[in-house]
């Protein structure tokens, strides 16, 4: 991408509470249940600020749903969330605040579909965080160029590329200053060829000290960018750990079995 | 043609399809307004709102437009003598008779707006309320930023074959005496019954006139503001 320059700071100061490698996001005990089905089993997991932690599984594992529920677009039925400190609100306008300050990036990119690109981004800001409209837009252009989309900034999203769109979803996720972002498996609806373009910019946001939970099937991103991987199969934890230990001795015959598959063709 | 042409003008023709043009816009306005408070009830996450939006829309659109206007044009102006006119009015009673068959066309057809508006809300695809969720929208301004301009979008051709039908249906007021075009058709038809056909034909382009415009118009918007997904 000539357009984006790797070498700009995708990240503004950091506002959290934490220091960093203090918790930042702490999953306790967290059980969920679609029906019948058990989707998350006693989820414990902590993420420390400015960690990047990927999460990786075989489909139904329960990845996504714990994703989502750490922003409660999934409801829990017992555990507790931790975020910056405090446990998640369940509704409300506290539910809102708390929203604003966890980013989230869906598979599908989710732009809101009747608004400019530079409306996309500056959309919370504006409505959210109460910034003017003008300072809204001069950062939102900022972040535009920053993940090289810059020029698209008054097109419509379904006039850009996946791609190009997955890039401006993160944009959107930073403008508002996030603690920390949320990735639902964003490169999963994109063509081969634009995949590299969206963990370009993720590489950079994490080595720049964003606080990252990414739930994806690039083995190739965890290896590069995450600080610790997490394995999960059947709504389980099963291991985690560093991505090289991960990858080279799983110790687990599920996990062992998932590597095997995706890492052999 | 000339006789015809004499009935136009002894009759008010033209003052009675400015009447009808003024109740189907402000009709119009009314049901819209009262239709999006319905559909976002509907949609609301608090279920007793969500009970009225359905009551209110089940209610309504099963009942004859006809009832709705007897009910407010007796039962309410007529036995709890509920004006909506200056009393010392000269032209209090055609006022009130007016508003009232206003607000009749208005709460009727307002059903049809709030269904309408649903089905838009349907077309806008789970995604984008998350998405408005997530960078920390609440409900409304998640409902005004996000869901309800991509609804209105979504419901424009139902919305304009409920305005085509609302022009329409404007006539039963003349039931209460509103002086729009099908009461005028009455009165012609009683005193030049050898007319009856031109005069038919005469308030049948008046309505054309009216509505085929309005089909078009609506046609074309629905292709113009489509949302490209």
């Amino acid at each position: 991408m000539t357009e984006s320059n790797p070498a700009d700071d995708l990240l503004p100061t950091p506002h959290t509470s934490v220091a960093v490698g203090e918790p930042l996001v702490v999953l306790t005990d967290v059980d969920k249940y679609f029906g019948d089905l058990h989707v998350l089993k006693n989820i414990n997991l902590t993420v420390g600020r400015g960690e990047v932690v990927v999460v990786i599984g075989p489909s139904g594992s329960g990845k996504s749903t714990l994703c989502r529920s750490i922003n409660r677009l999934e409801t829990i039925q017992s555990g507790g969330i931790m975020i910056d400190g405090s446990p998640l609100p369940s509704e409300g306008k506290a539910l809102a605040r708390l929203r604003a300050d966890v980013g989230m990036v869906f598979q599908q990119f989710n732009l809101f579909a009747h608004k400019t690109i530079l409306e996309n981004v500056t959309l919370g800001p504006v409505r959210v965080r109460r910034k003017s409209k003008q300072e809204a837009r001069a950062h939102g252009m900022e972040l535009l160029n920053r993940v090289g989309v810059g020029n698209q900034a008054e097109k419509y999203p379904a006039q850009l590329s996946g791609g190009q769109q997955q890039r401006v979803a993160i944009a959107r996720a930073l403008a508002m200053d996030p603690k920390v972002i949320l990735f639902d498996e964003p490169t999963s609806a994109l063509d081969p060829e634009m995949i590299n373009e969206v963990l370009d910019v993720m590489i950079q946001l994490a080595q720049q000290g964003m606080t990252m939970i990414v739930v994806t099937h690039e083995m190739g991103f965890a290896r590069t960018a995450a600080d610790r991987v997490v394995f999960m199969a059947d709504g389980e934890i099963l291991e985690e750990a560093a991505p090289e230990a991960f990858f080279t001795s799983p110790t687990t015959a599920r996990a062992k079995d998932f590597l095997s598959k995706i890492l052999t063709h | 043609m000339g006789e015809l042409a004499d009935l136009i003008t002894r009759y008010h023709v033209l003052l009675a399809f400015w009447m009808t043009v003024r109740l189907t816009t402000i009709s119009a306005l009314g049901a819209l307004i009262i239709g999006t408070i319905v559909a976002v009830c509907r949609v609301s996450p608090v279920g007793v709102l969500r009970w009225f939006g359905a009551a209110y829309v089940n209610v309504i659109r099963n009942t004859p437009l006809t009832l709705i206007v007897f009910f407010f044009a007796f039962g309410v102006l007529n036995t709890l003598s509920i004006s909506l006119a200056d009393p010392h009015s000269p032209t209090s009673i055609a006022d009130n008779n007016f508003r009232w068959g206003v607000v009749a066309l208005s709460v009727y057809h307002a059903s049809f707006v709030a269904e309408s508006l649903r089905s838009g809300v349907n077309t806008v695809p789970l995604g984008q309320a998350e998405a408005a969720r997530a960078i920390g929208l609440s409900f409304v301004p998640s409902l005004t930023e996000v869901i309800l301009p991509q609804a209105f979008r979504g419901a424009i051709a139902p919305l304009g074959n409920t305005l085509v039908a609302l022009t329409k249906n404007s006539t039963v007021v003349s039931t209460i005496g509103v002086a729009e075009i099908a009461y005028q058709m009455k009165n012609m038809i009683e005193f030049s019954p050898h007319l009856l056909y031109a005069i038919f034909l005469l308030v049948a382009i008046c309505f054309v006139v009216l509505t085929l415009p309005v089909g078009a118009f609506f046609t074309y918007l629905s292709r113009r503001v489509a949302v490209q997904r």
